[in-house]
């Protein structure tokens, strides 16, 4: 073991939760990453995100407060800090929102010329450009996310979104050859915690594109990118009704979902929820469309440039603390190069700065609630009642907030709750192969198929494992990259219809 | 026979690109604009160059800015064979004991066209003279007609030859095409005994880059995993400026960790480099942005 | 008196059950024994269906279109026998050639199919960063299709074409009160070639099957045709257990034009997007 030494302290610490089951001492060879020379702190000023004191319903173009006067609290989850207070959306206003979203639907969002819809989009896209700051540390303060993943993963992105399909909106005959694609009507769009801002603009880009009008139902965690966006919305000329948010937590959601106005749910987030939908969906002419959660693989063969494929891992797994839908937590090392890939991923982990989401240095945030932190604390210790072997990086993470340091597991079998669960945080459970059919066996042992990488050498083994593998996005030599022109979206358990592209817009269109 | 993994350039680039949104302010600035002034090689590799002024390049290498008293010396001066006693005397002279290195660009440099023999002759003689460090050039023209054991052989006589001093072996990754090749050329080198490895003469563009580095630093430490020894790491070339100096240092701090953030395991191969820090040392200090007017150009 | 067996792993079979219906004629005397299908038959059907799939789902697209192709043959050439059995299932004889013709006509326009959708609807995906970003589309997997009850074969026909064009292989429940042809269509297709296990056709009762045909765990997806509301929320409700893909089809005349085209096709296939690295 080595000698623990302070990094330099950013807030009161604690230790890491202590692993008790098999830790390893620090290979003979190791590097020593508690540098002389750090990064200081340097965080973002919280005031850029200008909040309010108190949020309100976003319905028929005003910001109008819920009718039973319930508000939520707001916290930042990495200092668990009160940010703000939130509308909680009662039935009745879930019902006022579907109605203006109905109303501007007949009325006004249908039967503009397509290309003025198209206008408005990218208006939006232009204005979340210029709020990219303010938007960023929203983002970084509702869900812990670091800064650095804010600002240069999730706003592009977000922004993009709305480039693209704007400029599908009056070209939407070209993307369904020999039909006519008209708009369903009212989409709700009901989206999860962990890419606010981003879910929001998956869901209303394509749906808004196409015609049709959203009531945007936030997470009750990560409430505030939704209300920001329908601010530009209002800026962008979106006529009213057009896009309506109804804050609140589940009832809310429910209300949402089981309302007969609604024509489509649009939902992102846990595969039982969705579910759920389904059924309740079931006995209505009202459809769905899902993205639900997976326990993605990552494979890598021995002829791999194992460096870039150790960093794949490190964006596949620990992006966003780990609940990313598409996040790797499962991966499959060929024998010979186990060794060497344990290692590099362990140096990497003491290279992460878990800490303070602000600070531009912050590789690792604050998961966004206690409850998802108790959860994957509960996950890790069940982990080691299986007897697996862990590691986690020398490091210290602030004692207020619920962070979570990264966790790597070895010695994992198909069978663990490790492998079969998906945990939602920082960690990843690392089996071997020795032949590629077991490694796509054991990739496709699962009844999630969002997402799997692999990382080969070989051109001919890509195309082939590709193939094989049962998932809707293959990261080859890659792993978590998105684009709005490339569709994304779940086989199997992990999810109905596809999010970006061409494809995209399908769940958003009728066709007959 | 040395072979290498293989390198994704994306995946390189994407690392450097993270790698360098890493934010550095104040004392840590301070902090790194120091330690990379003192893991310069302060050079000067012109035809022309005179002793007069090797002369003045060593009294700036042992004390960068008169003003500041408190600053590192650099690590060593590199210059052309024939001028290494100038500089070994200069450096005797004005700081007796110090610890500043004298290098030597050997090997038919920067080209490398010359038979073995001769080049051999000139490292043992740059030896005689005073060196404390070779750089040697490798035959990229050999390397890339894929006679890389040649290359090893020609790599190990030059050790050899240079008994005690150290050996910096320059790839000129610029005439390598792929980084690819440069992983190869890495290994290659460090199998053959390489106390250094090091990117560029200076004279071939593109010379030093991050992803370069953080090519070669990864093959150094495959090296150190496998083998415990620790290989230093030379850029040269191109980085003139403190900002992206300190873009360098992230990159070995994050790859290879305390050991090489030390002028013994790292370098920067530079001569306009060392007035930028200074300027932004001063500027740091006194909070006025600075005119290159007020600093030394050797 | 005629028994029909179930058409599962490429054999015909009595069911397990040991249990059958009779199938009189609209007119005459003309009566048959069918085999009233268990959930037995029906897992069975499954597991010869997940067998077939992946040696069906990747072979080449334009094999499949030529063994679809050999299917409307050997339909073709037992025109006699199904133009008889969609009489006694109250055809007239000019409605009943016409149906088989409308059959031979809709495999043919699915086998066209097989090596063309691919091109119309994969894409190559303009991302902006250095990557190779395409998406294609591929079979879910076992498709359970209950088949439409008013129209025996070119309904029947249009239900499982598009559906194993694709790739997919399939559990079809048929007609209960118009059987005959289905069985006759599952010898056609063992004539014709097609692999064990790709089509398993069974016969039965709706109400009693519905329930396996769309909860079983190992189905990707259910097509159902038909318009009876309390049966398309039971299809839908266990369908959302794994999250089954489902279309539905309430059109019961289908042999019209405008019923087929390569939507169908694309109810049961999958995006898949592949990213790869452009560099040096």
């Amino acid at each position: 073991m080595k000698a623990t030494t302070k990094i330099t302290a950013k807030a009161a610490v604690k230790p890491a939760s202590k692993l008790t089951n098999k830790k390893p001492a620090r290979p003979e060879r190791c590097l020593d990453f508690k540098t002389v020379w750090n990064y200081k702190a340097s965080p973002e000023s919280a005031e850029s995100a200008k909040l309010e004191k108190r949020y309100e319903l976003f319905i028929d173009g005003k910001f109008v407060p819920p009718s039973d006067g319930a508000y939520f609290a707001n916290f930042n989850p990495a200092t668990e800090a009160k940010l703000c207070e939130v509308a909680e959306g009662s039935p009745a206003d879930v019902d006022r929102a579907v109605k203006s979203a109905r109303a501007a639907f007949e009325g006004v969002w249908a039967k503009l010329p397509a290309h003025e819809r198209g206008k408005c989009l990218f208006r939006l896209a232009r204005l979340i450009q210029e709020r990219t700051s303010e938007l960023a540390v929203t983002e970084t303060l509702d869900t812990g996310k670091p800064i650095r993943e804010s600002r240069a993963f999730e706003l592009p992105l977000a922004a993009n979104q709305f480039f693209y399909y704007a400029g599908w909106a009056d070209k939407l005959g070209f993307a369904f050859p020999g039909r006519r694609p008209r708009p369903i009507g009212v989409v709700a769009g009901v989206i999860s915690w962990n890419f606010p801002l981003l879910m929001a603009a998956r869901k209303l880009a394509p749906a808004l594109a196409a015609g049709n009008t959203v009531v945007l139902k936030p997470s009750k965690t990560a409430p505030l990118a939704a209300l920001k966006l329908a601010r530009l919305a209002e800026e962008a000329g979106f006529p009213p009704g057009v896009v309506n948010v109804v804050t609140g937590g589940k009832a809310t959601g429910e209300a949402l979902v089981a309302h007969e106005g609604v024509a489509l749910v649009s939902f992102a987030g846990a595969t039982e929820t969705g579910k759920a939908i389904g059924k309740a969906l079931a006995g209505t002419a009202r459809r769905c469309a899902l993205e639900l959660g997976g326990k993605n693989a990552y494979l890598i063969f021995e002829d791999s440039a194992i460096d870039q494929a150790v960093d794949g891992i490190v964006d596949g797994v620990f992006l966003n603390q780990g609940p990313v839908l598409s996040a790797s937590s499962r991966l499959y090392v060929q024998e010979s190069i186990a060794k060497v890939v344990v290692r590099k991923l362990r140096d990497r982990l003491e290279t992460l700065n878990v800490g303070d989401p602000l600070d531009k240095n912050t590789d690792v945030g604050a998961l966004p609630t206690r409850e998802l932190l108790q959860r994957v604390q509960a996950h890790v210790k069940a982990g080691l009642a299986e007897g697996v072997t862990s590691y986690q990086a020398d490091q210290q993470v602030p004692k207020k907030g619920f962070f979570h340091a990264p966790v790597l597991f070895t010695d994992v079998a198909q069978s663990h709750r490790l492998t079969q669960e998906e945990v939602f945080g920082p960690v990843l459970a690392i089996q071997t192969f020795r032949t590629a059919e077991e490694a796509i066996e054991k990739a496709n042992n699962t009844p999630s198929g969002m997402a799997s990488g692999v990382w080969t050498d070989k051109g001919s083994r890509i195309f082939s494992i590709a193939r094989q593998l049962k998932t809707g996005v293959v990261w080859a030599n890659a792993y978590n990259k998105y684009d709005p022109t490339s569709p994304a979206g779940g086989c199997k358990e992990s999810g109905l219809g596809r999010d970006g592209g061409l494809h995209g817009l399908a769940s958003y269109v009728e066709l007959n | 026979m040395t072979t290498s993994p293989p390198v994704d350039q994306l995946g390189i680039e994407e690392r450097i690109a993270r790698l360098g949104s890493r934010t550095i302010k104040k004392e840590s600035k301070l902090e790194a604009l120091k330690l990379a002034l003192s893991m310069i090689d302060l050079t000067t590799l012109d035809s022309k160059d005179t002793p007069g002024k090797v002369r003045q390049l060593c009294a700036k290498a042992i004390r960068p800015y008169e003003a500041m008293p408190d600053l590192p010396s650099v690590a060593a001066v590199c210059v052309y064979p024939n001028l290494v006693r100038v500089a070994k005397k200069a450096l005797q002279t004005m700081a007796p004991g110090c610890r500043i290195n004298v290098a030597a660009v050997a090997t038919a440099f920067p080209s490398g066209m010359s038979s073995l023999k001769f080049r051999l002759e000139e490292t043992r003689w740059a030896v005689q003279e005073g060196a404390d460090e070779i750089d040697m050039v490798i035959s990229r023209g050999k390397f890339l007609a894929g006679e890389h054991e040649a290359v090893a052989d020609e790599i190990r006589a030059v050790k050899e030859a240079c008994g005690e001093a150290h050996l910096k072996v320059i790839l000129e990754t610029g005439e390598l095409g792929t980084l690819d090749n440069v992983r190869l050329a890495s290994d290659l080198a460090i199998d053959a005994g390489a106390d250094f490895i090091k990117t560029s003469t200076g004279k071939i563009q593109p010379a030093a880059t991050l992803p370069v580095t953080l090519v070669m630093l990864q093959a150094i430490r495959d090296h150190y995993y496998r083998t415990g020894k620790r290989v230093g790491m030379k850029p040269a070339g191109g980085i003139a400026t403190a900002k992206l100096a300190l873009q360098y240092l992230v990159v070995v701090k994050e790859t290879l960790g305390q050991a090489w953030l030390q002028p013994d395991l790292f370098r920067f191969g530079a001569s306009a480099l060392a007035n930028d820090i200074l300027r932004q040392l001063v500027k740091e200090r006194t909070g006025v942005y600075q005119s290159l007017d007020y600093f030394t150009k050797d | 008196m005629r028994n029909y067996g179930i058409y599962v792993d490429g054999k015909f079979n009595r069911t397990e059950s040991g249990r059958y219906f009779q199938f009189r004629a609209a007119q005459g005397d003309w009566a048959a024994n069918l085999c009233n299908s268990s959930r037995k038959d029906f897992r069975d059907a499954v597991t010869a269906a997940r067998g077939a799939f992946a040696k069906w789902s990747s072979a080449a697209p334009a094999a499949r279109g030529q063994l679809l192709y050999q299917v409307a043959e050997a339909l073709e050439g037992r025109k006699a026998q199904l133009s008889e059995e969609l009489q006694h299932q109250g055809l007239t004889a000019a409605a009943a050639e016409a149906e088989v013709q409308a059959s031979v006509n809709r495999l043919i326009y699915y086998a066209g199919w097989a090596d063309k959708f691919q091109q119309v609807f994969s894409s190559v995906n303009p991302v902006a960063s250095s990557h190779y970003n395409f998406s294609v589309l591929e079979p879910v997997g076992v498709v359970s299709i209950l088949a439409p009850e008013e129209s025996p074969l070119v309904g029947l026909v249009s239900a499982i074409a598009p559906v194993i064009v694709g790739g997919n292989s399939c559990v079809v429940l048929a007609s209960s009160s118009r059987p005959l042809c289905a069985v006759t269509l599952g010898e056609v297709l063992q004539s014709a070639g097609l692999p064990a296990g790709v089509v398993n056709i069974l016969t039965g009762f709706r109400s009693e099957l519905l329930g396996q045909f769309t909860s079983h765990m190992d189905v990707n997806g259910v097509l159902y045709c038909g318009e009876a509301a309390e049966e398309l929320k039971t299809v839908r409700e266990n369908a959302a257990l794994n999250v089954k893909r489902v279309s539905h089809s309430p059109r019961a005349d289908s042999s019209a034009e405008e019923a087929q085209g390569p939507y169908a096709i694309l109810s049961f296939q999958e995006v898949k997007t592949t990213w790869h690295p452009i560099a040096t």
